[in-house]
């Protein structure tokens, strides 16, 4: 019951403060001047799709997949 | 190391053995009798695999993106996709038609054991698969880096479908712990914990060793999402087990207590798994399909704080007028409604990335697809903070219309956007320029989306019928009706329902049949250069 009521109050006061308080700071971090650029390159993050090793590792890990599955085949 | 493997495989075969030996009910034997099975076949394919020799290993080349387990997740979430749509439709027409539970197939085919076996093979097996599928596929190229851990995301992949038929298996044969969304009994849910932490560590690995600057918005819902789950996946399943040979179990928790973190569970497996998952999902695919990046990085970064420390207070709205005190149903209802905002910031983000290229709309289905999806994301997190207020949910609760919402929800916002993502992956995984049928992606948008119209407004009709008939009193303060006179007037609304539900399956058939179409299509339709 002690625990109880201490984690209760503890709860509803400093650490309630302390979550938006929290919450408040990504807000405005998230509007800080000059983090349109920081943000606009992030958002093109999908649109780079750099494979690791090259381009044409795409076909490299298909065939070595298709390697992979024949050699299981004959042991 | 191979021989360390042959010889584990082998000793957790025999102990399975042992364990069915002893087992003390069906589900148990079934489930024992699954793990024996799958741990010999390991063990031959780990034989096969070994040079008797002890030559040198074949090592496979590592190099570019790790797609094999991506595919089998595809696949495997259409399958699971069809198997849940398919159990769904039938227990709805077992809800309008009782016949249906049909005596020779007793106890194992009656509603009452089919419907986890719904529940669970929809947002588990085809959920589930989407999302590991889909993060293991955008958390490589927003990061620009091989999966982490060789073959750990194999692991991932078939041990979690494993779990999949352990619960399915044990559902039918009658193990369950009598938790919404949490039914698997515990040997299941130690496995699946073992399974979601390897999950974790692929993802992490990966996000740690990437080449890219930022973490993209998307890798941050789907972190969010391993995270949270693990937790409320641990603390909802407390409990002791009966007897190491059995599926019994008894909850650490009892009382309101459980109740409260059932559903502290159970909301948040809507939030965490349902909603930030597959908005990890959006965040990808979307700008992807439309050609231009998320509409506001600014916002996504303030819906996804928002959304996550926002949703895991809501859970208290699902015991309104129960045990549980009434501070703690209050703070879970202003919570819900307060949600409502981060949930239509995520929305219009999504929508509005759009802008300038509405026509997509008219011309590609599958962007169709995610704006109404989107669409339906919209209306469900409307309707959810509206039936979170105490006063809308003392009509509502336990009436068909929560059925309804959950339906809106997860056939429109979940349903629809893993369509899509299948959509989109399908060609790119296998080589192809493009679908092998767009006109079969606009039929199965029109099945879907006409499917979930009939299901989410016969349960409103019959859920507010409900609920208003259940209150109704005469004159002197008696009930007017009984339970039972509910149920013969909501007989048209359930065949209605169940109607779109044929409907929907019949669209996820299509998508199966345009899927195999695409994968099986002649090696001339591939593409040297992915497109795009």
């Amino acid at each position: 019951m002690e625990t109880y009521t201490f984690l209760r109050q503890l709860a509803d006061s400093w650490v309630l403060l302390a979550l938006t308080l929290f919450f408040l700071g990504v807000v405005f971090w998230a509007f800080r001047p000059g983090s349109r650029a920081l943000h606009d390159d992030a958002a093109s993050v999908p649109f780079r799709d750099e494979e690791p090793q090259g381009g044409d590792e795409r076909r490299a890990d298909r065939t070595s997949d298709d390697t992979d599955m024949k050699g299981r085949s004959h042991g | 190391m191979d021989y360390l493997k042959i010889a584990a495989f082998g000793i957790v075969a025999l102990l399975a053995a042992i364990a069915a030996n002893f087992a003390r009910d069906a589900a148990y034997l079934a489930n024992a009798l699954i793990i024996m099975v799958a741990a010999t076949v390991m063990l031959l394919w780990t034989l096969r695999q070994t040079d008797p020799m002890g030559g040198p290993r074949r090592v496979a080349v590592e190099t570019g993106y790790m797609d094999g387990p991506i595919r089998y997740g595809v696949v495997a979430t259409a399958f699971w996709g069809v198997v849940g749509f398919l159990v769904g439709t039938f227990i709805a027409f077992q809800l309008a038609f009782p016949s249906l539970n049909f005596d020779w197939a007793q106890p194992y085919g009656n509603f009452g054991r089919l419907r986890p076996l719904h529940t669970s093979a929809v947002i588990f097996a085809f959920g589930g698969n989407a999302l590991i599928a889909t993060s293991l596929y955008v958390v490589q190229r927003t990061c620009s880096a091989r999966l982490w851990g060789g073959n750990l995301a194999w692991f991932v992949f078939w041990g979690y479908n494993l779990f999949i038929v352990l619960a399915a298996s044990g559902y039918l044969l009658g193990a369950t712990q009598s938790k919404e969304y949490a039914e698997p009994e515990w040997h299941v849910d130690l496995w699946l914990t073992i399974v979601w932490v390897a999950y974790l560590v692929v993802f992490m690995g990966t996000i740690f060793k990437r080449k890219e600057r930022h973490i993209y918005v998307a890798n941050w819902f789907y972190l969010s999402f391993i995270i949270t789950i693990a937790m409320l996946h641990i603390v909802n399943n407390l409990s002791i087990p009966v007897s190491i040979f059995g599926t019994k179990s008894v909850q650490v928790f009892a009382g309101v207590q459980d109740a409260m973190t059932q559903w502290w569970y159970g909301h948040n497996a809507v939030g965490f798994f349902l909603t930030a998952g597959f908005l990890g999902m959006m965040y990808y695919f979307v700008p992807k399909q439309a050609g231009r990046p998320i509409y506001s990085y600014k916002l996504s970064i303030i819906h996804f704080w928002a959304l996550i420390f926002l949703y895991i207070w809501a859970g208290p709205h699902h015991l309104h007028y129960t045990a549980l005190p009434d501070w703690a149903a209050t703070l879970g209802m202003v919570f819900s409604i307060i949600l409502w905002m981060p949930s239509w910031g995520g929305m219009i983000n999504g929508l509005m990335t759009l802008q300038g290229a509405w026509d997509k709309i008219r011309t590609d289905p599958i962007i169709r697809m995610f704006v109404a999806s989107l669409a339906f994301y919209g209306m469900s997190t409307f309707e959810g903070p509206m039936m979170s207020i105490r006063a809308v949910n003392s009509l509502s609760h336990y009436t068909d219309w929560t059925i309804g919402h959950v339906h809106s929800g997860a056939l429109g916002w979940n349903g629809l956007i893993t369509f899509g993502a299948l959509y989109f992956l399908t060609p790119k995984l296998w080589n192809r320029r493009e679908m092998y049928s767009i006109p079969a992606i606009n039929a199965h948008f029109w099945l879907a989306t006409v499917g979930i119209v009939l299901y989410a407004s016969s349960m409103w009709v019959t859920g507010i019928m409900e609920g208003l008939m259940w209150r109704e009193v005469d004159a002197n303060g008696f009930l007017v009706n009984s339970f039972a006179d509910t149920v013969d007037a909501k007989f048209p609304m359930y065949v209605v329902r169940g109607l779109g539900g044929v409907l929907y399956l019949a669209g996820g058939l299509i998508m199966v049949w345009n899927m195999w179409m695409t994968i099986r299509s002649p090696r001339t339709a591939i593409v040297t250069s992915p497109a795009e």
